[in-house]
């Protein structure tokens, strides 16, 4: 795993986290900044190639693929990783700072693994180190979330092996490129990607799951699980169809469901899976542009996705409360924290100026260009979507809106620090697109600062706002949650057993009734005709016993003589 | 905390704002009917202004959808999955 011109970026963070339990105090939050700038200072010396190869059960591994692909995950992997740790500097608790940055270095594995078995590793890998992300909020709602995270992606993990098992044995190889398999292979490796990047109806583990993270672990969960699986899409399946018309229905999923959500982290998570939708479309449409527009939209939304999780967690750190319907009026007390996430609410809806604007355009100008009428027209409604519910709804009933008597303290520095780095990042990314396309594996042919989609897009806001402003005392919400497709296996399920059971004590006992009710017929019969005064248990007169003898005799005669 | 009084301040002049909001979408459909549409591969990018017709209704069309879908479906209390966990 290392040589002269490669070291294995995982391997260097998972060497530097087994440091951080012996640290303590300010020499751990030195640590926490160096190790992910070591990182990155590794990812700038990396050259393409294919490094750690070794033989594994006559398989051959490739533990390190460097390409331009990987590298653009690698990248803001990395970035992603020190902006969350010094989001979480204030925290004291050595188990959350493992897990992130073990969950870090399963994501850069799963993003340089050149073959499936090493990518299976580290998938694997990245469960497990992430549901500590969950557990350590320390309440019983989040362990039972974290179990029930837990259970589907160990279900993801099973169906990824059999995948792969099915794989080697088709196609003699677990290279991961493009799979180019037939049979059920395809389409197990398929279903395991789309569990990890939440595509409907897949997707309720981490809209159950996010919300109950601890305020700092949601950051890196927000970032890792669904793009390292849009990565492995863009690697495997360019091009597949299906995933186009998918991921448009993610993006329309997402900002409906958004509108129900109470929770602020729940709703942002349901904004995860509108805008993975994006990118599972762009890998749908399978061009060059799309392509580039999905690596493009999974590097921008990683960072503004990371100030949307962090301007909401600060909320939640310092007032206690999560839900729309108990907060508001914050400006005043969390000015900073209000703009920051501002920012975050601008690129996501892809405003001109900022990130999201020059990578989203492009996953909607390449369907577009191929004459996708209808896809257009639900990737629109889901940018005005997104729009309404992350910068309009949130923020205004969070930080204006009715004033809830909170008056908390502004954020500790370290957090407003790390925002405003993602929140730098996200403007540099919608001034300079060149500094982002010059990353991308093929060269953009795309423009988003034209007249034409300018204009568009700015309109679709804008009057999107307006729509909201007229609209605001229709707009629901308040105290309740809301049914997704977790009912299945958190209500639907129990109650299916339990009908099931209920149904079979039903049946058991109308059967054991007529049973016993026809035995006691018998019985009653039985005793009538053999019982003491039973007519076949009477004493008969010697008469009648005569008479009967006679007459059978008389039939003997009859019968047996003539005969 | 001068950016709260930064804040408080823009929403004292809120009415302006708005003004100058309306002005400004007035301005971006106008020039998207006098500049002639860059492509026609949809026949509604020939239609000056509807980009902002179809933010409009995008935009309640969620709100009425969404909420209907809540009311008729999908709202339940909050210790809905309380009792059984």
């Amino acid at each position: 795993m290392i040589t002269s011109d490669w070291i294995h970026p995982s391997l260097v963070l998972i060497a530097g986290t087994l440091v951080v339990p012996l640290l303590k105090g300010r020499a751990m939050q030195t640590w926490m900044v160096l190790l992910p700038l070591a990182v990155l200072g590794v990812l700038w010396l990396a050259q393409p190639g294919e490094y750690g190869q070794m033989a594994f059960l006559g398989m051959e591994l490739v533990t390190g693929r460097v390409d331009d692909l990987s590298m653009v995950f690698g990248w803001v992997f990395s970035t992603v990783l020190l902006i969350g740790a010094i989001y979480a500097l204030h925290v004291n608790d050595q188990v959350q700072h493992v897990a992130a940055f073990l969950y870090g270095a399963s994501a850069l594995g799963v993003v340089f693994a050149g073959d499936l078995i090493t990518l299976y590793v580290f998938w694997e890998l990245m469960v497990i180190t992430s549901v500590w992300l969950i557990w350590r909020r320390g309440s019983e709602v989040s362990f039972n979330a974290g179990f029930r995270y837990l259970v589907i992606h160990a279900v993801g993990g099973v169906v990824l092996l059999a995948g792969i098992i099915m794989f080697q044995f088709e196609t003699g190889t677990t290279r991961f490129d493009q799979i180019d398999a037939d049979g059920p292979a395809f389409w197990l490796i398929l279903a395991a990607f789309m569990i990890n990047a939440a595509v409907p109806p897949l997707h309720a583990w981490l809209t159950d799951a996010y919300p109950e993270a601890t305020v700092t672990g949601a950051v890196f969960m927000s970032a890792l699980t669904t793009k390292t699986a849009v990565y492995t899409l863009i690697r495997g399946y360019p091009g597949t169809e299906m995933l186009v018309w998918l991921g448009a229905f993610m993006t329309l999923y997402g900002v409906t469901f958004a509108m129900l959500s109470n929770d602020i982290r729940r709703l942002l998570s349901y904004h995860i899976v509108s805008q993975v939708g994006y990118m599972v479309a762009g890998v749908g449409l399978g061009t060059a542009l799309a392509l580039s527009g999905s690596a493009s939209h999974a590097f921008t939304h990683i960072l503004y996705k990371a100030l949307l999780f962090m301007g909401a967690g600060a909320v939640i750190h310092m007032t206690g409360r999560s839900k729309l319907s108990e907060l508001g009026g914050l400006y005043r007390y969390m000015p900073w924290t209000f703009v920051l996430y501002l920012v975050g609410g601008v690129s996501i809806s892809a405003f001109p100026l900022f990130s999201g604007y020059v990578s989203k355009t492009m996953i909607v100008e390449a369907a577009a260009v191929d004459g996708r009428a209808l896809i257009w027209l639900m990737l629109a409604v889901a940018s005005a979507g997104t729009f309404l519910s992350t910068t309009l709804k949130l923020p205004y009933k969070t930080w204006l809106g009715e004033d809830s008597g909170l008056r908390p303290q502004e954020a500790p520095w370290n957090m407003l620090l790390a925002m405003s780095i993602a929140a730098a990042l996200c403007f540099l990314i919608g001034i300079f697109p060149g500094l982002l396309y010059a990353l991308l594996p093929e060269p953009v042919d795309f423009d988003a600062y034209t007249m034409s989609v300018f204009l568009k897009e700015m309109q679709l806001l804008l009057f999107t706002g307006l729509a909201f402003c007229l609209l605001l005392k229709y707009v629901g919400g308040g105290p309740k949650i809301s049914l997704d497709v977790d009912w299945l296996y958190r209500r639907g399920g129990p109650r299916l057993i339990s009908a099931t059971g209920t149904a079979i004590v039903t049946a058991d006992r109308a059967v054991r009734r007529v049973a016993l009710g026809q035995l006691m017929r018998l019985t009653s019969h039985m005793e009538r005709k053999h019982g003491r005064d039973g007519k076949l248990a009477k004493s008969w007169p010697i008469g009648s016993m005569a008479l009967w003898t006679a007459i059978v005799l008389a039939m003997l005669l009859t019968f047996g003589v003539w005969r | 905390m001068k950016l709260a009084r930064i804040i408080e301040f823009l929403i004292s002049k809120r009415s302006l704002l708005a003004v100058i909001m309306l002005v400004l979408m007035a301005a971006l459909v106008l020039a998207d009917i006098i500049l002639p549409p860059a492509y026609t591969r949809f026949p509604w990018e020939a239609i000056s202004g509807f980009a902002a017709f179809f933010g409009f209704v995008a935009c309640a069309a969620l709100i009425f959808f969404s909420r209907f879908l809540g009311e008729w479906l999908l709202y339940r209390d909050e210790d809905y999955y309380d009792d059984h966990e």
